[in-house]
C-alpha cells in the first residue's frame, strides 16, 4: 500500500531564523536607538553579520557541494572595493587636497580620474559591481576549470593560487585602488554621513536584515532539488554523472552563488568598517573563511551562520588581550575541531540533544513504529 | 522474431590480452531474464562494460532494438536509450536517505529543471511504488549509508528502474548477500519481470541463485575466455561437457561453483 503523502515539516527552523530575525534587526538596533546598546557594540554586530553572509557562500560550495574554495575573500574584496570606490568618489573634493580624484591618487601623483573608477560615480552600478561581477567572476573560473573535470584539491590549488595574485596585484600602487594601505576614510554614503550613528544603524539593518534573506534563499537552494543534486556531488560525483547529470553546470552555479554571497558580505562590510585593504582580500582570510565554517558545522546553514559569529566575536575579544596569540588559538581551534568534533558546533548540539531525547525517550512508553511517510519536500534540514 | 540485441564479432583488448574475443549474442525481446555465467576473467563484466561505452572495442557490432548502433556511443547517450547498468558494488548516495536517493534518479535532470522542480504527485506514486516493489517503503527516511548490504542494492536496482530501462545490466547483484536476501532477490527479479517490460541481463557466480533463476525457463549464457562457450537451459549447460571442462571441473557438475 502508497502510504499518504505529506510534506516533512521543517518549521521549527524557520522558527528559530525569525526569532534570529527579530532579535537581531529589530530588537538590536532598536536597544542602540533606546541607548540601551552602545554604537560601537551594534557596528561590531554589523561587522559579524555581514561576515556571517561570506560564511554562508562558503558553507554552500564547500559544506554542501564539497569543494573547496580557497579565494572566497577574491570575492569578498571585489564587493567591498566596489562600494569602497563609490564611497571614496562621494568623498572626493572634500577632503585634504580639495582635487576631484581621491586623496591618495594625490599622494601617487595621479589627478586624473582613471576611466574604470568613472563608473563608480553611480551607487547602482557599485552595487551592481559589488554583487553580480564576483559571481561573473566565479562562474568563469568554474567554467573553465569544472567543464575541465579539474577537482580536489587542484580546485583548491588553482583558487589559492588566483586569491594570491589578486592579494598582489592589489598591493600595487598601479592598480590605482590605494595599493597596500586600500580604501579608507570613507565620509558618506548616498549623501548619509557615515559618522552619524543613525547612518550606521540603518546599515546594520541592511546587513541584518540582508542576512536574514540570504540565509532564506541558500535553505531554499540547498532544499531545492539541486540541492539534492549539489549534495550528491560531494558524496558520489561518478553516480549522478551514470544518473544522467551535467555536472559541470551545477557546480558552476553554486560556485558563482557563493561569490555573489561573499561580494555581498565585502558590500555591507566596507561601510561599516570603514576600511578594506588587500590584507583582507588574499590567502589567508580565504583561509580562516574556512575554518568559521568548519568550527560552525560544515553542510549546516546555522553552523556557517553560528561559526562566523563565534569567531569573529572571540578574535575581538581575544585580540584586545592576547594580539599576539590569536593566531595561534584560531589554529588550535581548527585543528580541535577537525580532531574532536568534525560536525562543528552544530554537530555537537545535535548529539547533545539526541543523547537528551534518549534518555526521555526511555522513560516512556515505547513508541509505535513511525508510519513512512513520504514528503512532497526535497532536502534535508539546513 | 524481434531481436533486443545483437552482438556480432565482438573483441576487445587491454594492452594486447583478448578479454572478448569475436563474441557472438543474441537477446530476443521477449526473453525476460538472460543469464550470463563464467569463470573469473571469462569476459562477463568486460560485455557489460563494451555495451555501456565504457571500453571502446577493437571490432564487432552491437545493435540494440535492430537499429541503434550502441558502438561509439557516450556512456549517457547510451543510458538514454534505455540500456542502464548496475555496477558491481552498490553505488548509492550514502548522505541522502533512500527516497532523495530516488528522487535524484527520477524526473528531468537537466539544471534549471532541478531548479524549479517540485515533486510532482505522480513521480512519488512512481516512487513509492518502486519502493514498495524492493521493500524499502518502510525505510524511506532512513539514510542509505545505514542499509544493509543487501537493502543498499536493491535501492540501487529501485533507482535504475525508476529510469524505465529496456535493458537492464545487474552485475552480481546477490554478490556478499546473506541467504535470505538472496531469496527476497529472486522473488525481485520474478516481480520485475512481472511488472515492467525490460528485459535483464544478468551476471552471477552463485549457482544456486542462477539455478533458481534459471529454473523458471530463463536462457543461459556460458562465457569462457572472451567467447560464448554454451548456452541454452540450464540443465542443457550443465551437462554441456565443454562447460564441466572449462569451468565447473570435472565431477562436481552438482557442487557450488567457485566464487
Amino acid at each position: 500500500m502508497v502510504p499518504p503523502l505529506g510534506r516533512r515539516s521543517w518549521d521549527a527552523q524557520l522558527l528559530w531564523l525569525g526569532l534570529f530575525g527579530i532579535v537581531f534587526v529589530v530588537v538590536l538596533p532598536l536597544a542602540n536607538a533606546l541607548g540601551f546598546l552602545s554604537d560601537y557594540y551594534l557596528n561590531l554586530f554589523g561587522k559579524y553579520l555581514s561576515l556571517a553572509i561570506l560564511a554562508l557562500g562558503m558553507d554552500l560550495i564547500w559544506g554542501y557541494t564539497g569543494i573547496l574554495s580557497l579565494g572566497q575573500a577574491i570575492f569578498f574584496g571585489v564587493g567591498a572595493y566596489s562600494i569602497g570606490m563609490h564611497m571614496m568618489l562621494e568623498g572626493s573634493g572634500k577632503g585634504v587636497y580639495g582635487e576631484p580624484v581621491p586623496d591618495f591618487m594625490i599622494w601617487n601623483q595621479v589627478y586624473q580620474l582613471p576611466i574604470f573608477w568613472k563608473p563608480y560615480k553611480y551607487f547602482v552600478f557599485a552595487l551592481g559591481s559589488s554583487v553580480l561581477l564576483p559571481a561573473a567572476l566565479a562562474a568563469l573560473v568554474g567554467f573553465l576549470t569544472f567543464r575541465r573535470r579539474l577537482r580536489g584539491t587542484y580546485f583548491a590549488i588553482l583558487t589559492q593560487a588566483i586569491a594570491f595574485a589578486v592579494w598582489l596585484m592589489l598591493n600595487r600602487n598601479e592598480m590605482k585602488l590605494g595599493g597596500t594601505n586600500g580604501l579608507t576614510d570613507f565620509k558618506s554614503i548616498l549623501g548619509f554621513s557615515l559618522g552619524q550613528p543613525a547612518t550606521l544603524r540603518a546599515l546594520y539593518i541592511f546587513t541584518a536584515a540582508a542576512l536574514v534573506g540570504a540565509f532564506l534563499v541558500s535553505r531554499w537552494l540547498v532544499r531545492s532539488k539541486t540541492g539534492l543534486v549539489l549534495q550528491a556531488v560531494r558524496d558520489n560525483e561518478r553516480r549522478l554523472e551514470f544518473l544522467g547529470y551535467n555536472v559541470a553546470s551545477y557546480k558552476i552555479f553554486v560556485f558563482a552563488v557563493s561569490g555573489a554571497l561573499a561580494g555581498l558580505s565585502g558590500l555591507l562590510y566596507a561601510p561599516q568598517v570603514g576600511i578594506i585593504t588587500p590584507s583582507q582580500v588574499g590567502v589567508l582570510p580565504s583561509l580562516e573563511i574556512v575554518i568559521w565554517v568548519a568550527f560552525g558545522g560544515r553542510g549546516t546553514l546555522w553552523g556557517a551562520l553560528l561559526g562566523a559569529i563565534s569567531i569573529n566575536w572571540l578574535r575581538s575579544v581575544l585580540t584586545a588581550t592576547y594580539p599576539s596569540l590569536w593566531p595561534i588559538i584560531l589554529g588550535g581551534l581548527f585543528v580541535t575541531v577537525i580532531l574532536f568534533f568534525p560536525q562543528g558546533l552544530v554537530g555537537l548540539a545535535n548529539k547533545l540533544r539526541s543523547l537528551g531525547t534518549r534518555k526521555w525517550a526511555s522513560v516512556r512508553a515505547p513508541a509505535s513504529p513511525a508510519q513512512p511517510n513520504l514528503g512532497g519536500g526535497f532536502g534535508r534540514g539546513a | 522474431m524481434d531481436t533486443l540485441l545483437y552482438v556480432e564479432g565482438l573483441s576487445v583488448s587491454f594492452d594486447g590480452f583478448l578479454a572478448l574475443r569475436t563474441l557472438n549474442l543474441i537477446l530476443e525481446r521477449q526473453e525476460r531474464i538472460r543469464l550470463l555465467i563464467g569463470p573469473n576473467g571469462a569476459g562477463k563484466t568486460t560485455l557489460f562494460d563494451a555495451l555501456t561505452g565504457q571500453v571502446k572495442p577493437d571490432h564487432g557490432r552491437v545493435l540494440f532494438k535492430d537499429h541503434v548502433d550502441l558502438l561509439g556511443l557516450s556512456e549517457h547517450v547510451i543510458a538514454n536509450h534505455g540500456v542502464i547498468r548496475k555496477f558491481q558494488t552498490p553505488s548509492v548516495f550514502p548522505d541522502h536517505t533512500v527516497f532523495e536517493n530516488m528522487v535524484l534518479s527520477s524526473g528531468r535532470k537537466r539544471f534549471l529543471a532541478t531548479l524549479a522542480a517540485r515533486a510532482a504527485s505522480r513521480e512519488l506514486d512512481g516512487i513509492a511504488r518502486v519502493l514498495e516493489q524492493v521493500g524499502l517503503l518502510q525505510h524511506a527516511h532512513a539514510r542509505a549509508g545505514t542499509l544493509s548490504h543487501g537493502q543498499k542494492q536493491w535501492l540501487e536496482i529501485a533507482m535504475l528502474l525508476l529510469q524505465e530501462p529496456t535493458l537492464l545490466l545487474l552485475d552480481e547483484p546477490v554478490a556478499g548477500m546473506t541467504r535470505a536476501e538472496k531469496e527476497k532477490t529472486v522473488a525481485l527479479m520474478e516481480s520485475i519481470v512481472q511488472r515492467s517490460t525490460c528485459t535483464i541481463m544478468l551476471i552471477e557466480h552463485d549457482m544456486q541463485f542462477v539455478r533458481q533463476i534459471a529454473g523458471r525457463g530463463h536462457r543461459v549464457t556460458v562465457l569462457h575466455e572472451g567467447s560464448v562457450l554454451s548456452e541454452g537451459s540450464i540443465d542443457r549447460v550443465q551437462s554441456d561437457e565443454r562447460v564441466i571442462e572449462a569451468y565447473l571441473g570435472r565431477g562436481t557438475v552438482s557442487a557450488e561453483a567457485p566464487c
